[in-house]
């Protein structure tokens, strides 16, 4: 099916999200779009998908306009969506997701689930899908989710198939076998859109590229552009796309932590024997798939966490069992991997935020009464020194965006002494410019003598800020590996695969 | 295993590093307390005497002979059997095991014969009647479960339990006055729940309240209008509006003489066996049915539910206003059984009640169920001791449905969950 979006205009009161964005998706064709986040890609694809109705604009589908009302008109069109936060409930089991909405009944609207169970069977095995019908959603890992959403959508006999940034929550090896199911989608006739903002994707798989930036296509490339051209396109300008740092000045053995185990409320073991130092001046950056105990491990640090056994020193200094306060005071900087839920109050002003963990006495606070001169003093020059782009001090920090909220926060953690700095996902959902200078003051913060923790599951990151890479695995450490460790094997680490000849 | 999934990730497992087992002690504990509580009972005001249990009604189609025992060795014998039950339950604990179901439902059964022989000395405790009369208690607590069931399942509080289960007693007495008929009646409070759901949705759906509010706001509403119209219309003229038909007890041929069972459950009004059939239709439809599918995908996650093409308010505007009539007929149970006639704010507080019986039956409609009827048997016990005498100041045992309720919810559910958007407004985009 040919898929044409015509002059699509969206906007959200005065925020213009589409402004005239022209595609067309021929069938047994690939097209990523590729923007940065905030571009406007998803909103294209939510009118497409009719969750949200275009002001101007129209859809064509093999030649004829069509209006989509919701969702339901788009599927019967034959249009299907992976989303980005999957569309599954997660306490239904996998036959149960594929029928809701599309369910095949007996005897007065009782559910046929054989049928749809000899459905997910049938599309499973048409694309070497490994999914039992009967697991419940919520205990499968993030990748056999999302083939839950393809059968989904194929279960439907979608024609065009749009998944949305469909890479953000898998391993490279997850990452490698999607790929190879969109070609085999691709063969079979499916016109597929593919949404990312990653640069290697793009090129490995697209037949045809559209860029976005600022809610506008800006141009077009082909999957033989280099890197540096396709970020160019997408951000606007020159791209730093390496991280330039010195050789490590090595100190003492800050961190040390020795055999953790975090273990939540309902007795589920997050992080399992994990030991490892860093020396003061050092970057480890722990690598591994979301929700394999790295979310833990952080919280673990900062004394988030109840039920921690085993051993975490800092210079010495035993921190399990101290309140996190008290954690804080010691020196202890942690950027959030969420910095709308736990970085920042989206309804408090940059200002306000800036003293968030300086609330308890100097220099902000003095006999129970804010400084509000010295606040707003340190507020303009953290600002101004961070390149928060706001209208100013007084914006609230919920109407920044990402990469500024995220600067906030880095600049709030970075201005203390710090005796270790913990990053979760610091760039996650921040743009290409802002990770650049992200990715600096975390490299500044080190040369400093700052031992840092990163955690991210975007290998590239990893490997550019490392010194070295912890790769964890369902809790566990796979292996502490030099930063120049090839790709291949740090994928096959993070499906747990220790490399020859390498101890934990 | 083909090429595309070839890679060693293990598919079907959440990537943890384990699980280990946490081991609640409140079983333990509660089981502790409970049994020195009969201790402290029989050795401080046990008094010498027989007890009697009366378990049949004369017309089964055999006789149960009346149990008589001797009251102080008796009761000495369940504190016994209770120390096991909570001995056996320490072992577990400390052996890290969960206490199972079974042991909860041996030490309840053996706490409760105690505490009865010992309440009952010198007295008849009729078994049957005990029991029938929870049933009794608890119909209309499990109507205005069911209705809070299906509202939650759809993601949608229901507070108000109790202004529907009023507004249909106060329906059911005056249309069943006017027309003459008890099914009018219960027609009538059928309709009257669905205006009190309404309500409930056109704030909690279409204007986003927030629906703890909006329920509670509801219930003083209703009692405030039902009062209102009983001193102004209904008082006035009891002969005429407030003095409805009354539900005759139909017992079931064969199944209503065998013992024990015949005479509780099948010796009901009709609207006893209704309740039968809509806990089964219920459980049936939002299980085994397309509709039921639906209605428990927009509790769980609306975003996905609208991502298919289901009309997520819509859903949840039927599944309340269905959930309303199932409720509303709960109240005609009191003007129409229980007492034949409306009186102000006579649910007292039974929809509360009804929505504990909702969480504390985890969101089930058959759990859901026997919690009611559970709070159905605390609450006759107070009435059938209260009747044969019993040495508990009838003060206390007054609160009895109430502190069930309270160790019930608080206490004993685990961790129990509740449809995940459960309480949040559904907005497009």
């Amino acid at each position: 099916m040919k898929l044409v979006l015509r002059d699509i205009t969206k906007r959200f009161g005065t925020l213009v999200a589409n402004d005239r964005i022209s595609l067309t998706v021929e069938p047994g064709e690939i097209h990523c779009l590729l923007g940065e986040n905030g571009a406007g890609k998803s909103t294209l694809m939510n009118v497409l998908y009719g969750l949200y109705q275009a002001d101007e604009g129209e859809i064509e589908l093999d030649g004829t306009v069509r209006n989509f009302s919701g969702p339901g008109d788009a599927i019967a069109a034959g249009i299907g969506m992976v989303h980005q936060h999957f569309m599954l409930i997660p306490v239904f089991t996998v036959a149960e997701n594929v029928m809701l909405g599309n369910e095949a009944t007996g005897f007065a609207g009782s559910l046929d689930l054989d049928a749809a169970r000899e459905r997910v069977r049938e599309i499973s095995a048409r694309f070497g899908f490994d999914v039992n019908p009967d697991a419940v959603v919520e205990d499968l890992p993030v990748g056999v989710q999302q083939r839950v959403e393809i059968i989904k959508a194929l279960s439907r006999d979608a024609q065009v198939l749009v998944l949305d940034e469909p890479t953000a929550v898998l391993t490279p090896q997850e990452t490698d076998e999607l790929m190879q199911i969109m070609r085999q989608l691709k063969e079979s006739g499916k016109a597929i859109v593919f949404i990312t903002h990653k640069l290697r994707e793009v090129r490995e798989v697209a037949d045809k590229i559209t860029v976005i930036r600022l809610g506008k296509v800006v141009g077009e490339a082909s999957p033989t552009a280099s890197n540096a051209d396709l970020a160019a396109l997408m951000v606007g300008r020159p791209v730093e796309l390496t991280v330039h740092k010195n050789p490590p000045k090595l100190g003492s053995d800050s961190l040390v932590v020795d055999n953790l185990r975090v273990v939540d409320d309902l007795g589920r073991v997050h992080v399992d024997q994990v030991s490892f130092t860093i020396k003061a001046g050092e970057i480890l950056a722990v690598a591994g798939v979301q929700g394999n105990g790295q979310t833990e491990l952080t919280e673990a640090l900062l004394g988030l966490e109840d039920h921690v056994t085993g051993s975490i020193k800092l210079n010495g200094q035993e921190l399990i069992g101290r309140s996190v306060r008290n954690i804080l005071e010691s020196g202890v900087g942690f950027i959030p991997e969420d910095r709308q839920i736990e970085g920042l109050v989206g309804d408090f002003t940059i200002a306000e935020n800036l003293m968030l963990n300086r609330s308890h006495g100097e220099p902000f606070v003095k006999r129970g009464s804010l400084q509000l001169d010295k606040l707003h003093a340190f507020a303009h020059e953290k600002v101004k020194e961070y390149d928060v782009r706001a209208p100013g001090i007084t914006t609230l920090a919920g109407q920044l965006s990402g990469g500024n909220q995220q600067k906030v926060v880095v600049a709030r953690e970075l201005s203390r002494d710090l005796e270790l700095l913990v990053a979760a996902q610091p760039t996650r959902g921040v743009d290409v410019g802002s990770i650049e200078f992200i990715h600096k003051q975390i490299v500044a913060g080190r040369d400093a003598g700052v031992p840092v923790l990163v955690v991210s599951t975007e290998l590239d990151e990893v490997v550019a800020l490392a010194d070295r890479i912890m790769v964890l695995y369902r809790g566990q450490v796979v292996g502490i590996v030099p930063s120049d460790t090839p790709r291949e094997v740090l994928g096959l680490m993070m499906t747990g695969e220790r490399p020859e000849g390498m101890t934990a | 295993m083909s090429t595309t999934t070839a890679a060693s990730v293990p598919l079907d497992e959440t990537p943890l590093a384990g699980v280990t087992t946490v081991i609640d002690k409140k079983a333990p504990v509660l089981f502790g307390a409970l049994t020195i509580g009969l201790l402290l009972l029989v050795l401080l005001a046990g008094e010498s005497g027989d007890t009697t249990f009366r378990l049949a009604t004369g017309t089964d189609f055999f006789e149960i002979p009346e149990i008589t025992v001797p009251s102080i060795a008796t009761t000495w014998l369940m504190v016994a059997i209770c120390a096991l039950c909570t001995a056996w339950s320490v072992r577990l604990y400390l052996a890290r095991r969960r206490t199972p179901m079974w042991l909860v439902v041996v030490f309840a059964l053996m706490w409760m014969i105690g505490f009865l022989t010992w309440a009952a000395t010198g007295a008849t405790i009729p078994v049957v009647g005990l029991l029938a009369g929870s049933l009794a208690l608890a119909v209309p607590l499990v109507f205005g479960a069911l209705g809070g069931v299906l509202g939650e399942r759809a993601g949608v509080v229901n507070i108000a339990i109790d202004g529907q289960l009023l507004a249909g007693a106060f329906a059911a007495a005056l249309v069943g006055s006017i027309v003459g008929s008890t099914w009018a009646g219960v027609g009538a409070s059928m309709v009257a729940g669905m205006l009190v759901a309404l309500l409930l949705g056109l704030f909690a759906i279409n204007y986003f309240v927030d629906q703890v509010i909006v329920g509670v706001v509801l219930n003083v509403l209703v009692i405030g209008l039902t009062s209102f119209m009983f001193t102004q219309v209904l008082a006035p003229n009891a002969a005429d509006l407030n003095h409805p038909p009354r539900f005759e007890k139909i017992p079931i041929p064969v199944l209503g003489d065998i013992p024990l069972i015949g005479p509780i459950f099948f010796r009901q009004t009709a609207i006893v066996y209704v309740l039968y059939i809509t806990v089964a239709l219920v459980t049936w439809a939002l299980y085994r049915t397309k509709w039921g599918l639906r209605v428990r995908s927009v509790g769980e996650h609306p975003k996905a539910a609208d991502t298919v093409g289901i009309k997520v308010n819509a859903t949840r505007w039927r599944t309340i206003l269905l959930a309303g009539a199932i409720a509303g007929m709960g109240g005609a149970f009191y003007t129409l059984v229980s007492v034949p006639q409306f009186n102000r704010e006579m649910t007292g507080g039974a929809g509360y009640i009804a929505l504990a019986a909702v969480i504390f039956g985890q969101w089930d409609p058959i759990r859901a169920t026997l919690a009611a009827l559970l709070f159905g048997f605390a609450s006759n016990l107070q009435g059938v001791l209260s009747v044969i005498g019993s040495p508990v100041p009838s003060q206390f045992m007054l609160m009895l449905p109430y502190v069930v309720t309270i160790f019930a919810v608080a206490g004993l559910v685990g961790k129990s969950r509740a449809p995940a958007s459960v309480g949040i407004p559904y907005r497009k985009g």
